[in-house]
Parts: C-alpha cells; sequence; structure tokens
C-alpha cells in the first residue's frame, strides 16, 4: 500500500459498481412452477427413452434438471449472485427432502409390516416350542427381559449418576470435577458393544457368572450413567443460586437444602433426562447379545440363566431369515419402536408440565 | 461476611453433610473407577489373546481364533471400520449441514420447530430398527444405483458391481449415514442458532443475499461446532453393530470394490462371531474391542476438546 | 451522489403489534438528521424501515411509503438486497466480522459486488479507513482481527465497513451508545466529515449528541407503554432545541420527561 496522496479527497465515482435503479430484472413467479413441470416432463421422457427401471432415477434426473436449469435461468435474467443464493436454497431444500425420505420409508416399512403381527396373542405369548419356520409365537418372554434389565440398569444408573451431577454442580472443583467432567463426556461415546465386552470380560469371564438379565442390565447402566449425568447436570445448573443461599441463610444444611430444595426445583428437568435414556437403553442390542445372551422361554429371574430382550429378538428373528421370522422381527420392531417414542413424548411431556416456572 | 463470633457452631461439621458429600464424591470417583476398569479388563483380555497368536494382530487377513494355535489380525476390521465410517461421514455432514440451516435460515417458524423436534425423536429410533430396516428395505433398492454407478464409474475398480445382493461396504455406509444425521444435525443446528444477530444484521445491511449472510457469519461461526458434531457422528459410525451385522455380509478379504459384499468392521464381528467363538476366541474379540474402544475415544475426546475450545472461544466475546 | 429520503404514511408493525404509526417525513440529502425520543418510542424501528432491516425481524411488516428520490424502497420488484447495498447501516454495538481480518472486513462489502483487483481493494480500504479516522491506528496490523480493537476502533471499522461499499445513505442506530466519552467524540467528528458524501440519519438517546451533530431533528414519542410510537415534530435542530411547537418535545428537551 503506497503512501500516495489522499487525505479528504472526494470518493473516485465507481458507476460499475452502484446500481442504477433498486429494481432488478426479476424472473416471473410462474416460472418456478413452468421449470418444475419442465423438468419433470424431462425426468420422464429420458427415464423412457432410456429405459430406466426405476422411478427414483426419473426422480433425480428431473430435480437435476430443474436445479442446473434454475441456476442457469437465474443466473441469465437476474444475476450470479441471485443465482447462487437461490441454488443455495435449492440445495438446503433438497438436502431436507433427501434426509426425509429415508427416514420416512423406515417409519412406514415398520409400522405397514408391523402391523399384521402385533395381537394380544403376540404380546402375552413367548416363543417356547415355536419353530422359526412356523407362524405364532410371540414376545412376552422379551417384553418381560427388557422391563426387566432396563429396570436394573436405572437402579444402578440412576443413584449413582444423580449423585454425580450432585458432585458436579454443589461441591465439586478443581482437578477432580475436571476429570469427571471429561470423562462423562467421553463415557457418551463408548459403544455399547464395548461395554458389553467389559462386563463380559469382568463378571462372566474373571468373576465366573452366567449370562443372566443382570450381566446385560450392567452393561446398560454404563450407558445410561453418563446420560443421567449430563443432564441432571444441566437441570442443576438452572436453578437459581439465590434458593440454595435462601435456605442456606436459614440455617439448613447443605445436604437438605440440596435433598429439600434444588433437586424439587429441578425434578421436572432430572425426570425427561432420566426417560430418555431409559429410551436409548431399552433399544440397545449389542450388549445383550453378548450378556444376556437369548432364550425362547420366560424366564423371569434377571439373576440366573439367559432371559431374551425386545431388540435381541428382532436380530434372532431377522436372523432366522424366514417369512414367519420376518413378520414376527417387523412386529416386534414396531413395539419397540412404539415402546421408545412413548417414553420419548413422554419424557417431552414432562419437561414441558414441570418446567420451572421462572419468573422475571 | 459473619464474624466469628455469630459462628458458634462453625467447628461442627455436620454429619448428615459430611456423609452426602462424601457419597456423591464417592459416586464421581466411581465413574472415573469404571472407565478405567474398562481399560484395564480388555488390556488383560486382550493381552492374553495376543501374547497366543500366531499371526500378526496388525497385518492378518484372517480370523481362526478358536483353532489351535488361534491365528487372528484385526487388517479387514480396520480397513471395513474406517471405509463404512468415512463413507458415512461424506454423507451424513454435507446433508445434515443442510438441514440444520433448513431448520434455522430457511423454512418458516413453526415448521422449524415440529422439524426440529421430529429429528430428536428419530436420534431415538433403535439401531436394530435401522438394522432390519437396512436389511429388508434397503439392500433390495440398492441395485439400481449400484448398477448405475458400475457402469459409468466401474472402470475405478472401487465401483465395479457383479449384481449379487449389496449387502457391501456402501450400502453399510449409507445405512449408517442415515442414522449419524440427526445427531449431527441437532448439534449443528444448536450451534448455527446462536450466531449473533448482530453478525448477520451486518453482513444483511451490507447488501448480502441470505446464502452471503450465511457464508459470511453462519459458516465461520459454527465451524468448530460442525467438526465437533460430525466427530460425535464418526463416534456413532465406528461403534455401531447391529445395522452393519445385518446389513453387512462379512467375509475376511479386502474387496477392492466398495459396492460388493465382504469386509466387516470391528463390532460387527464382535457380534456375529460372539456365539461360536470358544475362551480364546472371546479374548480375540475383546482384543478388537479394545481397539474399537481407543478408537473411539480418541475420536470423542477431540470431539469435545474442540467444543470446550469453542466455550473459552465464546466466553471471551 | 447523496439522495433525499421522503417517507409517506409509513405504519411497522411486529406480528400484531403496531410499533409506529403513519409517519411522515423527509431527510435532506447531504445533511445529518437526528431521531429523538424516550425509549420504546419507535425511532430505532423507523430507522430500520430506511433500509428494509425492519422486516428481517420475525413478524416485521411494513405499510406506506419510502422514496429514495423518486424510487419506492417497498414498491413491487423492488428487491431488498439492492436496497440494503444503497442505504448502509451502523449498529448500536460494533458488530466487525470476528472471523475476518480488519482488512477483510473493510473489504467484505466490495467483494460481494464484484472482483477486484488486489491493488483496487487496497486502496479502497485504504481511503475507507482514513475516512473513518482509523487508518493511522490499524494501518500496521491489517491482518490481525477486527475483535481485537477497542470499542470506539471497532465502531470506526463498521463505519469504514459501511462506507466502502460507497452508500447513499448511511443509517446510524445509537453508534454511541455502547462507547466511553472519548471515541464518542471521535465518532461525532466523524459524522461530521462523512455528511460531505453521505445522507446520514442517526439515532441517538442523547441530547446534546444531536444537538451537536445534526443538521435537523425529528422528535418521537409514544402515548403510552404499549402504544405506537408516532412522530411528533420535526425541524432545524437550533429551532427544535430553542424553540420547539409543541409541549412535549419541550419537556422532553429540557429533562421533564423520558
Amino acid at each position: 500500500m503506497s503512501q500516495t496522496t489522499v487525505t479528504e479527497e472526494p470518493p473516485r465515482p465507481r458507476p460499475s459498481v452502484r446500481p442504477t435503479t433498486l429494481r432488478r430484472p426479476r424472473l416471473p413467479g410462474w416460472s418456478r412452477g413452468a421449470l418444475l413441470l419442465g423438468s419433470a416432463a424431462i425426468g420422464t421422457a429420458t427415464g423412457l427413452v432410456a429405459g430406466l427401471e426405476s422411478r427414483v432415477q426419473w426422480g433425480l434426473i428431473a430435480a437435476l434438471v430443474f436445479v442446473v436449469g434454475g441456476f442457469a435461468l437465474t443466473s441469465a435474467v437476474e444475476g450470479r449472485r441471485q443465482a447462487v443464493d437461490r441454488l443455495a436454497a435449492s440445495l438446503v431444500w433438497t438436502s431436507f427432502l433427501v434426509a426425509v425420505l429415508p427416514l420416512a420409508s423406515l417409519l412406514w416399512e415398520t409400522i405397514a409390516r408391523g402391523i399384521p403381527g402385533v395381537s394380544w396373542y403376540f404380546l402375552t405369548h413367548s416363543m417356547n416350542g415355536v419353530l422359526s419356520w412356523q407362524d405364532g409365537g410371540g414376545i412376552y418372554h422379551a417384553l418381560l427381559g427388557t422391563v426387566q434389565q432396563v429396570l436394573l440398569a436405572s437402579v444402578i444408573a440412576i443413584p449413582l449418576g444423580l449423585l454425580t451431577a450432585v458432585y458436579l454442580v454443589e461441591y465439586g472443583s478443581g482437578r477432580l470435577a475436571r476429570a469427571i467432567t471429561f470423562f462423562v463426556d467421553v463415557m457418551t461415546g463408548i459403544p455399547s458393544i464395548v461395554a458389553g465386552l467389559f462386563i463380559l470380560s469382568m463378571w462372566i469371564m474373571m468373576m465366573g457368572f452366567g449370562y443372566s438379565g443382570f450381566a446385560g442390565a450392567l452393561a446398560l447402566s454404563i450407558l445410561m450413567m453418563p446420560i443421567v449425568v449430563r443432564s441432571t447436570e444441566e437441570m442443576l445448573k438452572l436453578v437459581p443460586n439465590e434458593l440454595r443461599e435462601a435456605s442456606l441463610a436459614l440455617g439448613v444444611p447443605k445436604w437438605r437444602t440440596i435433598l429439600k430444595v434444588v433437586l424439587p426445583t429441578a425434578i421436572g428437568g432430572i425426570t425427561t433426562g432420566i426417560m430418555l435414556a431409559l429410551a436409548r437403553i431399552a433399544g440397545e442390542t449389542a450388549p445383550i447379545i453378548l450378556l444376556v445372551f437369548g432364550n425362547n422361554m420366560i424366564n423371569g429371574n434377571p439373576f440366573e440363566g439367559a432371559q431374551s430382550s425386545l431388540p435381541l429378538f428382532v436380530y434372532e428373528q431377522w436372523a432366522f431369515g424366514t417369512e414367519s421370522a420376518y413378520d414376527r422381527a417387523w412386529a416386534a420392531a414396531l413395539v419397540l419402536i412404539a415402546f421408545v417414542m412413548i417414553l420419548n413424548l413422554a419424557a417431552r411431556a414432562v419437561a414441558r408440565w414441570k418446567a420451572p416456572k421462572s419468573g422475571r | 461476611m459473619g464474624t466469628p463470633a455469630t459462628a458458634p457452631r462453625k467447628n461442627t461439621v455436620r454429619l448428615g453433610d459430611r456423609v452426602f458429600s462424601g457419597l456423591s464424591k464417592g459416586s464421581g470417583i466411581a465413574l472415573l473407577v469404571i472407565m478405567a476398569a474398562i481399560a484395564v479388563f480388555l488390556t488383560i483380555r486382550a493381552a492374553i489373546a495376543i501374547a497366543h497368536n500366531e499371526g500378526n494382530f496388525l497385518t492378518t487377513f484372517q480370523w481362526d481364533a478358536n483353532a489351535s494355535p488361534p491365528v487372528f489380525g484385526i487388517a479387514v476390521l480396520l480397513f471395513g471400520t474406517v471405509v463404512s465410517s468415512v463413507i458415512a461421514m461424506t454423507l451424513a455432514v454435507p446433508v445434515a449441514i443442510g438441514i440444520a440451516l433448513f431448520i434455522s435460515h430457511y423454512a418458516p417458524r413453526r415448521l422449524a420447530g415440529i422439524i426440529g423436534y421430529v429429528v430428536d425423536l428419530l436420534a431415538a429410533v433403535p439401531s436394530i430398527i435401522y438394522g432390519l430396516w437396512g436389511a429388508l428395505f434397503l439392500v433390495p433398492h440398492m441395485t439400481g444405483l449400484f448398477d448405475w454407478l458400475d457402469r459409468f464409474f466401474g472402470w475405478t475398480g472401487i465401483f465395479a458391481y457383479d449384481g449379487t445382493p449389496a449387502r457391501s461396504l456402501m450400502t453399510v455406509g449409507i445405512l449408517l449415514a442415515i442414522m449419524i444425521l440427526p445427531i449431527i444435525t441437532s448439534v449443528t443446528r444448536e450451534v448455527f442458532k446462536q450466531t449473533p444477530k448482530a453478525h448477520e444484521e451486518a453482513a444483511l445491511a451490507l447488501g448480502a443475499t441470505r446464502w452471503e449472510v450465511i457464508r459470511m457469519t453462519v459458516l465461520p461461526f459454527g465451524r468448530s461446532g460442525i467438526i465437533s458434531a460430525s466427530m460425535l457422528g464418526l463416534g456413532r459410525a465406528l461403534g455401531e453393530t447391529m445395522a452393519v451385522a445385518t446389513v453387512l455380509s462379512p467375509s475376511f478379504l479386502i474387496n477392492a470394490s466398495l459396492l460388493e459384499s465382504g469386509g466387516g468392521t470391528f463390532a460387527q464381528n464382535i457380534a456375529s462371531q460372539f456365539k461360536e467363538a470358544g475362551s480364546m476366541g472371546r479374548d480375540a474379540l475383546i482384543a478388537s474391542g479394545l481397539v474399537l474402544f481407543v478408537l473411539t475415544l480418541l475420536v470423542n475426546g477431540a470431539a469435545r476438546l474442540i467444543i470446550a475450545r469453542r466455550k473459552e472461544y465464546s466466553g471471551s466475546l | 451522489m447523496a439522495k433525499r429520503i421522503d417517507v409517506t404514511g409509513l405504519t411497522a408493525y411486529y406480528g400484531t403489534h403496531k410499533a409506529i404509526d403513519d409517519i411522515s417525513m423527509h431527510v435532506e440529502p447531504m445533511s445529518v438528521t437526528a431521531f429523538i425520543g424516550p425509549s420504546g418510542c419507535g425511532k430505532s424501528t423507523f430507522l430500520r424501515t430506511l433500509n428494509r432491516m425492519h422486516e428481517v425481524t420475525p413478524g416485521g411488516r411494513v405499510e406506506g411509503k419510502v422514496l429514495l428520490d423518486d424510487e419506492d424502497l417497498y414498491g413491487p420488484g423492488v428487491d431488498p438486497v439492492s436496497v440494503r447495498r444503497t442505504v448502509g447501516m451502523v449498529f448500536q454495538r460494533p458488530n466487525p466480522f470476528p472471523t475476518m481480518s480488519i482488512y477483510d472486513n473493510v473489504a467484505a462489502g466490495l467483494r460481494l459486488n464484484g472482483s477486484y483487483r488486489k491493488s483496487e481493494l487496497d486502496d479502497i480500504v485504504e481511503k475507507n479507513l482514513r475516512g473513518a479516522n482509523l487508518w493511522n491506528e490499524v494501518k500496521d496490523r491489517l491482518n490481525k482481527p477486527g475483535s481485537g480493537l477497542s470499542g470506539g476502533q471497532q465502531q470506526r471499522l463498521c463505519i469504514a465497513r459501511a462506507t466502502a461499499v460507497e452508500p447513499e445513505v448511511l443509517l446510524m442506530d445509537e453508534p454511541c451508545s455502547a462507547l466511553d466519552p472519548i471515541s464518542t467524540l471521535a465518532i461525532e467528528d466523524l459524522i461530521g466529515q462523512l455528511k460531505s458524501t453521505f445522507t446520514i440519519v442517526i439515532v441517538t438517546h442523547n441530547m446534546q449528541q444531536a444537538a451537536r451533530v445534526s443538521d435537523r431533528t425529528a422528535f418521537f414519542n409514544l402515548a403510552a407503554v404499549g402504544q405506537p410510537g408516532k412522530l411528533i415534530e420535526i425541524g432545524d435542530t437550533d429551532r427544535i432545541f430553542s424553540n420547539p411547537t409543541v409541549r412535549a418535545t419541550e419537556d422532553y428537551i429540557s429533562g421533564r420527561f423520558g
């Protein structure tokens, strides 16, 4: 940059950058609809002429024509910047649609293929004596297993998780708290199969216990704990400090303040977090394969002998590969997805219902 | 504020307080102990397996852990895990950024709220259901795409396709991409929403179009958030078990073509081999699990560090 | 190059809430017009309708006409992007792009509008930083981030960024309210220089500032909280401050309310 002249020189006129009018040429409103129809026609025509089997390919060709054609047209009429803006908007919309398609298909397939198989009989009978190619059988044993394993896992994970969160928010400071925070985050990312392998190596291979629902629950509790800690921690942080100080100023000891004031204030959010964690572990399969092993019969004792569980049931039925088994797999998948979704929706309802009414 | 005179009971440490703080501190420490125990137990069993291994743990293309002597190596698993996760990331990250932008900047506000909610719900769909859908719906529907890829890009070798059922690493990658989409989307969306309004308005006032506003303010501001969200997604993809176990037709070979069946991943191999594994077989699977554990630990740790750094940075603003 | 603004019957809404009601006025080219009035009287909202920034706020909606010379900003076929390109804006809190260097901040608007040679861009950046009385302070660290500057320097950087695209009109929304007195003085001096090139409209809470920098002053008021803001009177600054025609203006200026 040369130190030339200029102190109060009036700005050089640059007619090239200044728009002479605020209006700019615009494509008429109907052009987009016309383009859409045109691209659909081109997509269909190309598909017919080239003899493409898949309608998806027709659609892709049409979408490509629409995006590229729109860009060219806007570019020619409205200018490059507008064209880039339009292109970005099209891509954002496309990415949304691209993501919706598989997810909608997943839900649709599960519901459509699952509904015929779900019945009262299906929910109340086990697979005892039913061969893989036979119709019939049910998921009672698996439902029972899932419920027991999830409850056992909660009994372990919830107190530990709550207390850890209390420590982090109310007591913790310094290196220990930072280390715990970091490892809770890292723990969230542990693959479920690794948690399963850990319990396998410790509980079954080293300590010599057998396969059981409880072993599965141990692994599930490892997956559940960090979620409980994280969500509880967030909720406790939202409790205003004035509440704690008011209680302490009345001479209430800290532990009673936490139990009687802090936790009740945050209970709605904490419940939500716990229910979301339950929903997450209820769908876990990998540790169950390693630790609970699977069982076609009803085993009501989670501490002794192999059990089943819903996700494991889905996996086993899929693995049989017969039509009857596939039907059972879809039906069980539908029950599982409904179970998880109901937990989720209930959790969010609790969050809304029990949201701390914060005055200003 | 209180003078010593007004605090006569200062020295009497309440029993209740001591017990409660001890309990909560104990739980925190228990958590650290569990993390350490995971590392220790896995390492012990892995060491036993590796000591008996007659093959090279890193380079052997074979998994005969139940044979005597046992011969096994993770080369194929490492390749399959990394390749399928990379495919998943390549597909999922741009789409997730698109959806996040759609929710934060393009969709009408009510629609945006609903979509955000649905994305959160989808993150909760159990992976076995993705697996079932992948195996029974996605696999048969991939052949058209694979034929097309083969016709135009088959000469590269990577996209060669023989017309067998599409139970390959590519299908796995696509399924994993669909599975990690919700988590990446919801993290990036939160970051995009935090872009200071002041910066967006500054760009608008300079005469920027909507896309230019996003390019000048939202994307630079959210860059570290995008990176860490992607790594969280990567962590999930690396460790995913059931979706891979149901879709992939495994083999202990590395196939040059991503579209043809074969290969394997750590998690899938553990789930598929477990029931036939004897004592040594299990130790060998645990050894491979340890590698997976370290891999996800590194990826997640890095993601968390990036998030933490970003918090400090935005806190000082 | 500076343009005249004629506003007729302008009403602005946030959703169903009417923020300002039926405002008509004109703004002279190459002059400084100050908007004063109590908090919530809609002066900032009104300012934001002058470059179509109001509609960026969710639920923001405008009725009425704003003529820039002879062209209606809200006319059919008018592109808001061109409007904002022609009517620049400086905000209450300095908001340089945190991820860009000082140089890139000034060049940001130009880079949107076309490609420039490096030497051309260097010249424009230097000219505008000089114009904002900032050149001497930053010429040795043009590649450092703009967020490293002091508040007053950041605000002058934002002014340089706004002037670099050579708008016709420059809107300033309480540009000094986040600054210390010395930085405020620097900005006020700068406003005095800029009016030789631009039509300037400034919103301020500070009546001394309005008296010091502006040629004309408009007083806004609202009947009660929740009611829409209205323009009470507008005229030469000297007259408004010495001899207001409306009682409310006099009360406000003499500090009896607001």
